[in-house]
């Protein structure tokens, strides 16, 4: 390769690698549509953003409750078998075994909302519509103590239900309330005069046995 | 990284101090070869792979362990879970060496099943709090500057969940297995959210999947822009379907569930969105009633892979003890490794890379005369936190929490070499 060629070569690259940028922006992409972003964003926040026009009753909510999600999640909320129970629970989070429901432990009411209109029932989500979700909600508060058997829910008084256990939930203090477990020199001889087995696996005995329960994909 | 001074002298340490704590273990043992009486028909005896013609090259297009490996699987616990499509499965940790995770071990985690999604129908949608919404196709994200390349651990939250009361589940798989170790290459997640224009109000981000669960966790803008990753592909090749194909969200350090795979959409808002997945999951309920919520960060943590109860000692004399340590909060600086419960430590060897947010592996070379173990790995990172005791950890968040597990691992080594997951006090 000649000098010269070697030098335009040197100089087309140089030319790609600094394209031609558009007020910093490398230009890749396309600007999404109005009915694009409402296609997908559908999410809600606790102080009802994002909630969609529609309203819907405890009764109605009740029938659909029957046909759609009872099948899994109990007649009333309890759950049958392994599935998710979904009411009830309250005062039991202190105790050994805490049932986290919608009334007992979710801080705000948006969060069933925008569950169930993403994700619900469980195998045909998004089939549901808007009024239907406003109704199942206002069932399953209903069901969990929080709202009247004639409530009708609806984008309009929806940030005015209040959820039980909201004051309960606070940010992440580890690095202050675990403090000490920041050390600087953990301890490395004669540390403690005793180690005695307390507990083991074998008595619980819930591990699966080799060549059971093997998935393999 | 292993040339740390510091490193260098605790490791000459370990050796020195083999004999004075834990005197059963005495280098002695490791003496001349033994003796063979016969000769081996191994070596003797003309094996069949070695007359006749071996698998021609296309026997495999894409290549596959050895059917001699075929124990080594992703496994899961049927009863945790009520359906499968909502459930979990464990890398195998125990028979894996090295920091890698191979591709088909990740463990699994799916709340609505693992989606087959045709890349050239798969969009990624910037909307919200930003200058102008975009649309990318994967084509887009591929042509797109700045790709790199980056080693992260990924570990869901509930990662030891089920041994919050008490020693519940024998085999490291199960105790430590939803972890893993993946080269990620991607982008990272700034070049896309600067690319939309983030409003100087757009305080958090919003991962989306476009699976049957359409998973969505809040992520504050600062961790988005500094370190998280939008990625297609892992170890090398592309996202494997169970790991999010064609994209997932990589945020290093914090809980797995907010990785969010088959990522199509961020949504940037002023405001956290307080979703399913961080108000009735991932969040630490404590002994008061009261719950800790955004517990993103996975703290130190270590375990001894090998010996463990799904790899056994199988031989008296000399032995490969080996491990893998991590922490969300940055570097593994050292791990220490006791025999007698916790009563003597010695610093184990570290071996690989050394990176921050990654599986850390550490060794330490011993012989064994058939005395009783209570084996425990202890991790420091560089922020100086070290990995806490079971009981010190439950004395600060109860037995309900669920989450956030990290406290140490005790595995009880018996004279014939079996092992035991165990609490001690
Ligand atoms: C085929 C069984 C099934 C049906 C039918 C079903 N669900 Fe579910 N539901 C599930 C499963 C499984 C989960 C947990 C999914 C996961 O792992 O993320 C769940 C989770 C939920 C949750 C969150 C529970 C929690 O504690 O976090 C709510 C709320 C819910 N379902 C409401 C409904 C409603 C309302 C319907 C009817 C429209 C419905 N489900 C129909 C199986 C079902």
């Amino acid at each position: 390769m000649s000098k010269f060629r070697k030098a335009a070569g040197l100089a087309l690259f140089a030319a790609l690698v600094t394209a031609p940028a558009l007020a910093g922006k490398v230009g890749l992409g396309r600007e999404a549509l109005p009915e694009e972003v409402a296609a997908w964003d559908i999410d809600v926040r606790p102080d009802g953003a994002g909630l969609p026009p529609g309203k819907g009753s405890v009764g109605d909510g009740e029938q659909l409750y029957l046909q759609q999600c009872a099948s899994c999640h109990g007649e009333f909320g309890e759950g049958a078998g392994r599935w998710p129970v979904l009411v009830g629970g309250q005062g039991s989070l202190k105790s050994e075994g805490p049932e986290k429901t919608i009334g007992s432990f979710w801080p705000y009411a948006s969060t069933t909302f925008d569950y169930i209109k993403r994700a619900m029932p469980y195998g045909n989500a998004r089939s549901l519509s808007d009024d239907d979700v406003y109704a199942i909600t206002a069932f399953l508060l209903n069901q969990n103590g929080i709202v009247k058997d004639d409530f009708v829910l609806s984008k309009e008084n929806f940030s005015k239900v209040k959820l039980p256990n909201e004051q309960s939930f606070y940010d992440d203090d580890r690095e202050k309330a675990e403090r000490h477990f920041w050390q600087k020199d953990p301890c490395m001889k004669n540390c403690k005069p005793d180690a005695k087995v307390t507990g083991r696996a074998r008595m619980v005995d819930v591990t699966p046995e080799d060549g059971k329960s093997i998935k393999v994909e | 990284m292993d040339h740390d001074p510091q490193f260098q002298k605790s490791r000459r340490g370990f050796l020195g101090g083999l004999g004075a704590t834990a005197a059963g273990l005495s280098l002695a043992q490791a003496g001349a070869a033994r003796a063979q009486a016969k000769p081996d028909p191994a070596i003797t005896e003309i094996q069949d792979w070695n007359r006749y013609l071996g698998d021609g090259v296309a026997a495999n297009p894409y290549g596959k362990p050895s059917k001699f490996e075929k124990g080594v699987v992703r496994r899961d616990v049927e009863w945790l879970t009520a359906s499968r499509e909502s459930s979990v499965n464990f890398t195998p940790l125990h028979a894996l060496d090295g920091i890698i995770t191979p591709n088909g071990l990740c463990f699994e985690r799916h709340h609505g099943g693992s989606p087959e999604i045709d890349p050239s129908k798969h969009r990624l949608m910037i909307n919200g709090l930003v200058d102008k919404p975009l649309v990318f196709t994967m084509d887009d994200l591929k042509r797109f500057p700045g790709r790199v390349n980056k080693v992260f651990f990924l570990e869901c939250a509930a990662n030891g969940g089920m041994e919050w009361k008490g020693a519940q589940l024998n085999g490291c798989q199960f105790t430590h297995g939803m972890v893993h170790n993946v080269m990620y290459t991607g982008l990272p997640l700034k070049v896309l959210l600067d690319e939309a224009g983030v409003k100087t109000n757009g305080k958090w981000v919003m991962p989306e999947g476009a699976d049957s669960s359409a998973m969505t966790r809040s992520i504050p803008i600062e961790k988005a822009m500094q370190d998280c990753l939008v990625v297609w592909g892992m170890n090398g090749e592309a996202l494997r379907q169970e790991q999010g194909y064609p994209l997932r969200i990589v945020v290093p350090g914090w809980e797995g569930n907010m990785w969010v795979k088959w990522l199509r959409r961020l949504e940037v808002g002023d405001q956290p969105w307080h979703h399913r997945e961080e108000t009735s999951k991932y969040t630490d309920l404590l002994a008061d009633g009261r719950s800790r919520r955004f517990t993103w960060i996975m703290d130190a943590k270590s375990v001894v892979t090998s010996p463990s109860p799904q790899a056994p000692l199988k031989h008296k004399g000399p032995n490969v003890l080996s491990g893998l340590a991590w922490s969300g909060r940055g570097t593994i600086r050292r791990v220490d490794v006791t025999i007698d419960g916790g009563k003597n430590w010695q610093t184990a060897r570290i071996d690989g890379p050394v990176l921050p947010m990654s599986l850390t592996r550490f060794y330490v070379d011993f012989n064994w005369d058939g005395r009783e173990m209570l084996i425990q790995s202890r991790a420091m990172d560089d922020t100086g936190y070290v990995q806490p005791t079971k009981d010190e950890l439950r004395k600060v968040r109860g037995l309900n929490s669920i989450y956030h597990n990290n406290g140490i691992q005790t595995w009880l080594v018996r004279s014939n070499g079996e092992t035991e997951n165990v609490e001690i006090s």
